[in-house]
């Protein structure tokens, strides 16, 4: 046998470790993201919401975490682009009649497709919302809860004040003020357009078919693949991050479309 | 019954390839889809034409010779058979059948039909053995082996190299091909002695062939004529990532 | 007379006091010498890997695409071995027993017993390659009784022990084409051999893919080329299977031995028309729970043909179970050669079912009423899913159909105890060589003689014939001989491709087939083959004026490459014929209709018969001349097969 071997991430295999690697940390980042944006629901003008999306951009070790999942983003999609071409480059003359879905089924041979998808939705998406927040406009709110008693009183503007310094949190004879971008309202106000919410919800039912084969493939290409488990781990991809998370994601622009009318 | 045939021609590895139309006329139900196509070359040949050249030898099911994609599918629209257990029951009158060579840049063909699959003898060579010269080995029931195991390490020993499997995939992979050898030895207690050194050496020479990246489609189990499971791939990946992460050793250096 | 070098003293101690007397290579001296390695089935490779081990430099050729797909891979029963793990009474003398008398006492004792000795460690050697044998639940290994056997001393990988073994074989191989001991030739036909000064000292060989004619030397020349079965056209050989190797040596000196000595499996699949391009062999093990039956009258047999009747819808009364009439001991277990000619008794006399006429049933409704279906699919479920596959007939529902078919040749090149032919240098290992299996072959016995050549006689025999050269000079690559040799196979190539007749190479074959199975199949008679030979030469002037071969020689050429083995296959037809004719007598395989008891059983004339035909090539359309070795009995008492 060979006495020296290939460096791992230069063979097939680690390549593709890498591939399962990331995608599994995306799908842990998705509940995460998910779960947080459920307050999206919350019938109270945004006032968890802003205060969550605060909390996210602004914390440091979620900020550290935030940094590596671009990174995951970045590097699922190159790997993927580079083992794309391999795979191209492994078969240069194609069939000239295909199999269709007899021995596969066709998201698990689009993975590619259903992937850009989910790539140009997510610098959609990021345009949408995190720029917008970060560097762009978004409308303005103080909330003013008195403590004691819970009552808010809300100021909304559709522009930032300019005396606006940044996020404030204070409490002032027990009411208390918190001034910030309105990002909810920056969600209301997106999801108005029709379009834009057939968008999203195009691109979850692409993550929704890229997640029920690449949740389970990433386990298959670790090597999890037993009997005692494995239906569990399919079971998992299809119901969780094939059904319920793509789902209540697309949950969220209807719901604000619908809302709007 | 009365077919028409989509036959891939190609004069040699050098050569560029085309599908050229040819009838197939009074065919049988009970003949296997090699002796539907004896009976086209027979007439090809009365009539000076160079025969189609496809890859055969046992017709039994076994030796793994016999390729074609038949309709988009390798070895046929029949589950678990090669090609030459194929039998034209399986078709009816009238049909338009295409019928290609294996498509892989790691199988180049060589005349028509015929692929050559020497990639696969090299990755076998790369390690799909155990280290033991003729004479001087233990009584073979020295090592009690679990029938379990036996039987496990048995299911993945019945791989053919047929090369279905690479045919079958999109993106061209042997995995399945790779990962049965390397399941039979990492099950056996034979196999223990090199069993990280052989996955390493093996799923290198399997990327210096040029096959592609498995994505896990499933398709080679699909089409496998003998059944191969995809738990060779996980048992693989288990193989290889814990040789490299935990274990890469150089002992021959 | 022929000397078969066979080592004076008592038979146990004949291997291992012959080990001892051989002469050894020096391992420095190893690398000197080349050794090439012709055929790579369980024969060649195992040889090739053994041979690489010690030192020496071997060169292996096939003409399949890869060494693993060599037809031993076919071989589904398994293997014997005197391993005795069932305690049941075996031993190296009861399997050495069990073969002479299996093989009519038309084999030589000394071989055989050496087979038996070794078989002990070839399972040994297969298991420590990671051979994946049946087990039981202890985790040791299991055996089966096989072929009427009555010790269990078969060793099994399911269905597909050829296949195992020869994965085992070939990865030995693989080990020492990875260590640069063996070069591997695939897609490559040997197609003569080189003499310098009467040794053999290399091979012409084709690459099939490019048509190159090429050179090869070596120190000794190994054919492991399998058998001769499909000068039959139809076998349970793989396509490819030839003699053109062992032919080609045969005409450079080699004598052939016995070539007479065909077996006929009963257990195959019916032919279903002209269009059929082999048969498939089931195991016998079938007949171990199936009934073989045909209806007793022709009349409704015709009927069964005509597909008015059905054979589910015949009555017990109105089936006649031959087999089990005739034999009551051994009933539907008798050897594979007695129920091959019953069956072909009761075709014959017009009793025959199926479409054709050519085929009997073997029942499974007793075995599944008496064990229930899902016990019988256990036992033999991917063999009737073979079957179902096929015939497209559920034998779950409805008798089996099966007919005997060609399935092994005892008979081959002639060697002596070393497995040199009389060519020295050259050797003939397997199924190519006469040597074990005298005038039957037991089952599971084929794959134990491949691997007992090839792992633990010959890396002993080839040593000391190259000890014995003398000097270590490597073989003259520029001697004439080669230059030669190397332009008559050219010639004959070309004279194969200026053919341009009507009849298709496969025409002739089949033509050929239909004589040898007519004339010198399951029973032969002096008329008949006499008939037979003139039949055979009038072929051959047919080949030779009217058969058509396209192409060139520069490409991959299946043309050419039938052309080439045919032709041989015709002369080695006639010398069946031949071989068949000078023995009147008739002993296991061969059956001379002349030659039975009374109650038609083969009757052997040990008196006038006991010796090995070895037949000379003397040159082109010339009578061979007949050598014989004399065999001799010390061992064992000859007697009259009887399963009565």
């Amino acid at each position: 046998m060979s006495s020296k071997s290939k460096p791992l991430l230069t063979s097939s295999l680690g390549k593709k470790l890498i591939m399962s690697l990331t995608g599994l940390f995306l799908c842990s980042f998705l509940l995460v993201h998910l779960i947080g944006n459920l307050q999206l629901f919350k019938d109270d003008e945004g006032y968890a919401f802003n205060n969550y999306a605060y909390f996210m951009t602004h914390f440091t070790p979620i900020k550290v975490v935030s940094y590596l999942l671009y990174a995951s983003i970045i590097i699922h999609a190159v790997y993927a682009l580079i083992l794309t071409m391999k795979n191209k480059a492994a078969r240069p003359i194609g069939y000239d009649k295909g199999s269709g879905n007899v021995n596969s089924k066709w998201n698990s041979r689009n993975m590619g497709i259903l992937g850009t998808i989910v790539l140009v939705f997510l610098a959609t998406h990021m345009q949408n919302f995190w720029f917008q927040y970060k560097f762009g406009t978004t409308p303005y709110v103080e909330y003013h809860t008195e403590l004691a008693t819970g009552n808010r009183e809300i100021i909304a503007s559709d522009n930032i004040p300019s005396n606006y310094d940044g996020y404030k949190t204070y409490v002032n004879n027990g009411v208390e003020t918190i001034q910030t971008k309105d990002l909810y309202k920056q969600v209301a106000y997106t999801f108005q357009n029709p379009f834009i919410v057939l968008f999203y919800v195009i691109a979850m039912a692409a993550l929704a078919f890229h997640l029920i084969h690449g949740f389970q493939s990433a386990f298959q290409t670790l090597g999890f693949n037993h009997r005692r488990y494995i239906g569990f781990i399919k079971g998992l991809g299809i119901w969780v991050f094939g059904v319920l998370v793509p789902l209540a994601f697309a949950a969220m622009p209807l719901y604000f479309y619908f809302k709007s009318l | 019954m009365n077919l028409t045939l989509k036959v891939w021609r190609q004069k040699n590895d050098k050569a560029k390839g085309q599908f050229v139309t040819i009838q197939a006329k009074d065919i049988a139900d009970d003949m296997s889809f090699l002796e539907m196509l004896d009976i086209v070359n027979d007439d090809l040949t009365r009539k000076g034409e160079d025969p189609i050249y496809f890859d055969h030898d046992c017709r039994e099911g076994i030796c793994g010779m016999c390729s074609l994609v038949i309709n988009g599918r390798p070895h046929g629209p029949m589950e678990g058979t090669t090609t030459c257990q194929l039998h034209m029951r399986s078709f009816h009158d009238g049909q338009t059948i295409v019928i290609e060579p294996w498509r892989a840049a790691a199988f180049p063909v060589l005349k028509d039909l015929a692929v050559d699959r020497t990639a696969f003898d090299r990755i076998q060579q790369a390690g799909g053995y155990v280290n033991v010269n003729t004479g001087g080995v233990p009584d073979a029931n020295v090592i009690p082996i679990p029938k379990r195991i036996a039987d496990e390490a048995f299911e993945s020993a019945t791989c053919i190299g047929c090369g279905a499997c690479v045919a079958a995939c999109k993106n061209a992979s042997a995995m399945l091909f790779v990962s049965a050898k390397v399941s039979q030895f990492a099950l056996l207690p034979q196999g223990q002695t090199e069993r990280y050194e052989r996955a390493q050496a093996m799923v290198d020479q399997m990327d210096a062939e040029g096959f592609g990246n498995c994505t896990n489609t499933g398709a080679c189990e699909a089409e496998c004529p003998v059944g191969i499971k995809l738990t060779n791939i996980a048992r693989l990946n288990r193989e290889y990532l814990g040789a490299k992460i935990f274990r890469q050793e150089d002992v021959h250096n | 007379m022929l000397d078969s070098k066979v080592p004076a003293g008592p038979l146990a101690e004949k291997w291992s006091k012959h080990k001892f007397n051989m002469k050894l290579v020096n391992p420095a001296n190893k690398r000197k010498f080349t050794i090439i390695v012709v055929g790579t089935g369980l024969a060649g490779a195992s040889a090739a890997a053994s041979l690489a081990e010690l030192g020496y430099n071997v060169k292996t050729f096939c003409y399949q695409d890869s060494p693993r797909r060599a037809h031993s891979i076919a071989a589904q029963g398994g293997i014997n071995s005197a391993k005795n793990y069932q305690n049941d009474g075996d031993s190296v003398f009861r399997l050495f027993y069990d073969t002479i008398k299996g093989g009519d006492y038309r084999a030589r004792e000394a071989n055989v017993y050496r087979l038996a000795e070794v078989s002990v460690n070839i399972i040994d050697q297969c298991v420590a390659q990671g051979v994946p044998f049946a087990r039981e639940y202890g985790g040791l290994l299991d055996n089966r009784s096989f072929g009427g056997a009555q010790v269990s001393r078969t060793f099994y990988a399911r269905g597909q022990t050829g296949q195992q073994l020869l994965l085992g074989a070939y990865s030995a191989l693989n080990r020492q084409i990875q260590k640069g001991k063996v070069q591997s030739y695939t897609r490559h036909e040997m197609l003569d051999i080189v003499k310098i000064d009467g040794h053999a000292r290399g091979v012409i060989t084709r690459d099939m893919v490019t048509g190159k004619i090429e050179s090869h030397e070596g120190h000794a020349v190994l054919l492991c080329t399998g058998g001769y079965g499909n000068v039959f056209f139809l076998s349970t050989n793989a396509m490819g299977c030839n003699v053109t190797a062992a032919w080609r040596a045969h005409k450079r000196g080699a004598f052939f031995a016995n070539p007479c000595y065909t077996q006929i499996h009963p257990t195959c699949i019916p032919v279903t028309g002209d269009h059929q391009s082999k048969l498939t062999l089931m195991s016998e093990s079938l007949r171990n729970d199936g009934r073989v039956w045909v209806p007793k009258t022709q009349e409704m047999a015709e009927r069964v043909r005509k597909g008015e009747l059905k054979p589910v819808d015949i009555k017990e009364d109105d089936r006649d179970y031959f087999l089990e009439r005739k034999y009551p001991s051994f009933g539907n277990l008798v050897p594979r050669d007695v129920a091959s000619r019953n069956a072909k008794e009761a075709v014959d006399d017009g009793r025959g079912v199926g479409k054709t006429g050519f085929a009997v049933y073997l029942d499974f409704k007793d075995a599944i009423a008496r064990l229930g279906e899902d016990s019988v699919r256990a036992k033999y479920g991917n063999l009737f899913d073979m079957y179902h596959k096929i015939t497209d007939e559920n034998p779950y529902k409805q008798p089996m159909r099966i007919y005997p078919a060609v399935h092994y040749t005892m008979g081959g090149v002639w060697v002596d105890y070393n497995l040199m032919t009389t060519v020295p240098g050259l050797y003939a290992l397997g199924e190519a060589n006469f040597s074990d299996h005298g005038a039957n072959r037991l089952g599971a016995s084929a794959l134990m003689q491949g691997l007992s050549d090839g792992y633990f006689v010959i890396p002993y025999t080839v040593g000391d014939y190259l000890a014995g050269l003398g000097n270590f000079n490597p073989v003259d690559k520029n001697h004439p001989a080669f230059e030669q040799t190397r332009k008559e196979v050219e010639d004959n190539i070309n004279k194969l491709l200026a053919l341009r007749g009507s009849k298709t190479v496969d025409d002739i074959h089949k033509e050929l087939g239909h004589i040898m199975w007519e004339y010198c199949g399951m029973a032969r008679t002096a008329e008949g083959l006499t008939k037979a030979k003139g039949m055979i030469q009038e072929l051959k002037k047919e080949f030779w004026s009217n058969a058509s071969v396209l192409g060139q020689n520069e490409e991959l050429n299946m043309s050419l490459e039938k052309a080439g083995r045919v032709a041989d296959f015709i002369e080695l037809g006639e010398l069946m014929v031949d071989d068949a004719l000078n023995r009147s007598e008739s002993c296991g395989g061969h059956f001379r209709l002349e030659s039975q008891t009374e109650e038609g059983e083969a009757k052997r004339d040990d008196e006038n018969f006991t010796y090995v035909s070895a037949w000379e090539y003397t040159g082109e359309n010339q009578p061979e001349v007949l050598h014989k070795e004399e065999l001799v009995f010390e061992n064992v008492k000859l007697t009259q097969r009887s399963y009565k």
